[in-house]
């Protein structure tokens, strides 16, 4: 089925569903560079007005990549609930536009929808939406998960500690690490990106982890983001595992780029249930995900990055996950350019991941070579915290030594608090309080001297 | 300001011989106190500058030795459609491709600017000289010099030559702690378009003196190509064994 509008008194016509949504996407280089960017910005905006027009039923009746060839899809149709999405059933896109901005569409409503959505519906409404329309809806939108802590609570605001090291150098890990927890980070997750899979490397830092977690009963989990066949393996052999991990995409091809396939995730996922080792919470799972990832990987099937993106939002709901974060600047120039591209594909994200009941946070993010810098992530921070964010991934003066890339810093975190009066996961705000770190307002105080956590520097760096 | 008592300064600095990361800051309220924001700025501007000084060809010749060379530009006609558009990145100029000389070489080196062409510009002709002398017996062609390159833009060059082998130095995406990092693809008749990143070897990190040294980067790369010539393949069905013949760097 094709779709048309007028604009300017000009016909334009779009021959295909994805055709459309690529069209009506904001700009981005990713795009471009798929061959699938609106040819000017009248056709754009044409694309809209056909757009607003769509049913949302329309996209279930018309899958943008095949039933029958992708597994992705078959998760998103066969998963849909009818009665979730009674509500809305008689909508188009641009009246879901105005529903969700609408006083009605509240927390509960939000959440009983979720599961009527798909991600092409989420993905469609967001291209007729401005930044302030994606912050507006996604900070309406509760989802709360725990573990050790909780994640999602209003007025909350969690962080990932991400102690990397470009060999794994436990001494150079718990550095990091200390660093962090000293400035109030790592409540939604102590999570280490690991410079090797091997299982032996990701076990020592699993160990080490683990090891602080107990000593100082820090009410958060940790996790090695190593592949999730060698997480499978280490949990077969006793291996702390708190959260599996794994990278995902929206087609089955991309998963597969990725060494993954919906099995092996569900083995790893009830492998991670049957340990029980959360005390507040059973959501054992951990994704990220990132605009480009189809594309990069030969995958994308002619849709557009964004709505591709939202698809691997299907496969993490599927997981009833803890923590998922769009690791929205890292992939480069090619798909993201500049930090306005940036921002406008963290906003998209976590308001289509949050629309699809997902606990959405960000790796608010750029590389050297993107034309971005550190007032990009302050902006986009800012954004991403008035919209409700989950967490945000959190590094050592916002400098990662061993991925290459700048991302927040635990000040950054510490700043959004402040600006925003958002606490942390509240087991883990206890925790802080306990342990002599939390001055009479609820703010991070100063370690003075011999703080007991110091202990952990200490004694490597004896 | 920041407030760091003496008892923990003492435990930063011995923290830092672990780790290059940004440890133990201090705060200003919550923020960087300005030393390190400052700090943070200057080496994302080298980083920046390193991705955006354009690529000065005669730098390299000199390093050369009188090695004869030859230049080319990929499709990209600009950084910031490099930037953008890799695809064009790995395809050769149409021009420029006729330039090339074809012949029955070898092995055909090219020294592309990739992200950094100040990495080019300090690296790679000592790696170019120190690696073809421990080649005697191969006929090498020139070297071909190329602008707004990727690394698979080696592939269609050594297809064009008709060179069996293409050993891609280029210059790395620049990070906070070093801008100048030079990387090596070695990769064994690639078919544009076909060849893949599975199909190539890589030596990354060339850098003295805190990087790869230029000697090791030589024997790693000669000693490559040699059981690639064995071999007849590159990517991992050939692995890197060749670490007992590394000087120290």
């Amino acid at each position: 089925m094709s779709y048309t509008s007028v604009l300017g008194g000009r016909h334009h016509r779009f021959d295909t569903l994805a055709r459309l949504l690529a069209a009506a996407s904001p700009e981005r280089s990713g795009d471009r560079l798929a061959g699938l960017a609106a040819a000017s910005e009248r056709e754009r905006v044409a694309a809209r007005w056909a757009l607003a027009d769509v049913p949302l039923a329309q996209f279930l009746a018309e899958p943008l990549i095949p039933y029958e060839s992708d597994d992705v899809t078959r998760v998103i149709l066969d998963t849909h609930d009818t009665a979730a999405f009674a509500p809305v059933a008689g909508l188009t896109v641009g009246e879901f536009r105005e529903w969700l901005l609408s006083p009605g569409a509240d927390a509960a409503a939000l959440a009983a929808l979720a599961p009527g959505l798909t991600p092409e519906m989420v993905a469609a409404v967001s291209k007729l939406m401005g930044n302030a329309d994606l912050v507006a809806v996604a900070r309406k939108v509760r989802v709360v998960t725990a573990f050790r802590s909780t994640i999602g609570l209003p007025g909350r605001l969690a962080t990932r500690l991400q102690p990397n090291h470009p060999t794994d150098d436990p001494a150079g890990v718990a550095a990091a690490l200390l660093d962090g927890l000293l400035l109030g980070s790592g409540d939604a997750v102590i999570g280490i990106n690991p410079a090797t899979d091997s299982p032996k490397a990701v076990r020592d830092l699993l160990e080490l982890l683990d090891g602080v977690i107990q000593r100082y009963a820090i009410p958060t989990q940790s996790c090695v983001l190593c592949h999730v066949t060698t997480s499978v393996d280490l949990m077969s052999r006793g291996a702390p595992v708190d959260l599996v991990f794994q990278s995902i995409a929206g087609t089955q091809a991309a998963n597969a780029s990725f060494g993954v396939t919906l099995g092996l995730l569900d083995e790893a996922y009830e492998a991670a249930l049957a340990l029980q080792r959360g005390t507040v919470g059973r959501n054992v799972m951990y994704f990220e995900t990132g605009q480009g990832s189809a594309l990069s990987a030969g995958a994308h099937h002619g849709v557009d990055q964004q709505t591709v993106e939202a698809r691997a939002y299907a496969v993490a709901r599927r997981y009833d996950p803890l923590l998922v974060n769009t690791v929205v600047g890292f992939i480069g120039p090619e798909y993201l350019y500049d930090g306005r591209q940036i921002l406008r594909a963290a906003l998209e994200d976590h308001f289509c991941g949050k629309l699809l009941g997902l606990p959405m946070g960000l790796d608010i993010c750029y590389t050297n070579h993107a034309d971005a810098d550190d007032d990009d992530i302050a902006t986009m921070l800012t954004m991403l915290g008035v919209a409700g964010a989950s967490f945000v991934i959190c590094t050592p003066g916002g400098d990662d030594i061993m991925l290459n890339y700048q991302s927040a810093s635990y000040h950054d975190a510490l700043y959004l608090r402040e600006v925003l009066g958002l606490r942390p996961a509240p087991e883990f705000e206890a925790w802080l309080e306990s342990i002599g770190l939390l001055d009479d307002r609820g703010a991070i105080r100063d370690a003075v001297g011999g703080h007991p956590l110091t202990a952990i520097g200490r004694e490597l760096a004896a | 300001m920041s407030q760091i008592t003496p008892g923990d300064s003492e435990l930063w600095s011995s923290l830092r011989r672990h780790t290059q990361a940004r440890i133990g800051l201090g705060r200003s309220g919550s923020a960087l106190p300005t030393r390190h924001r400052l700090e943070l700025q200057a080496a994302h501007a080298a980083a920046r500058d390193a991705v955006h000084s354009p690529f000065d060809p005669d730098a390299v010749v000199a390093g050369l030795a009188g090695m004869p060379t030859v230049r080319v530009r990929s499709a990209a006609p600009d950084r910031l459609t490099y930037l953008q558009r890799p695809d064009l990145g790995r395809r050769l100029h149409a021009i420029d491709r006729a330039h090339l000389p074809v012949g029955e070489w070898d092995v055909v080196f090219v020294v592309a600017d990739g992200l950094s062409s100040r990495a080019v510009h300090e690296h790679a002709a000592a790696v170019v000289r120190r690696t073809t002398e421990r080649l005697p017996s191969w006929a090498v062609a020139p070297v071909v010099l190329a602008e707004q390159a990727r690394v698979a833009l080696g592939d269609d060059i050594a297809s064009a030559m008709g060179a069996v082998m293409v050993v891609m130095l280029v210059g790395e995406r620049p990070g906070m702690s070093a801008a100048d990092s030079l990387g090596a693809y070695l990769t064994h008749r690639p078919v544009p378009g076909v060849t893949t990143d599975a199909d190539r070897n890589c030596l990354s990190n060339i850098r003295p003196p805190m990087g790869l040294s230029y000697e090791g980067a030589a024997a790693k790369l000669a000693g490559l190509m040699g059981r690639a010539r064995e071999l007849e393949a590159t990517g991992v069905a050939l692995k890197d064994e060749s670490d007992a013949v590394v000087p120290p760097t």
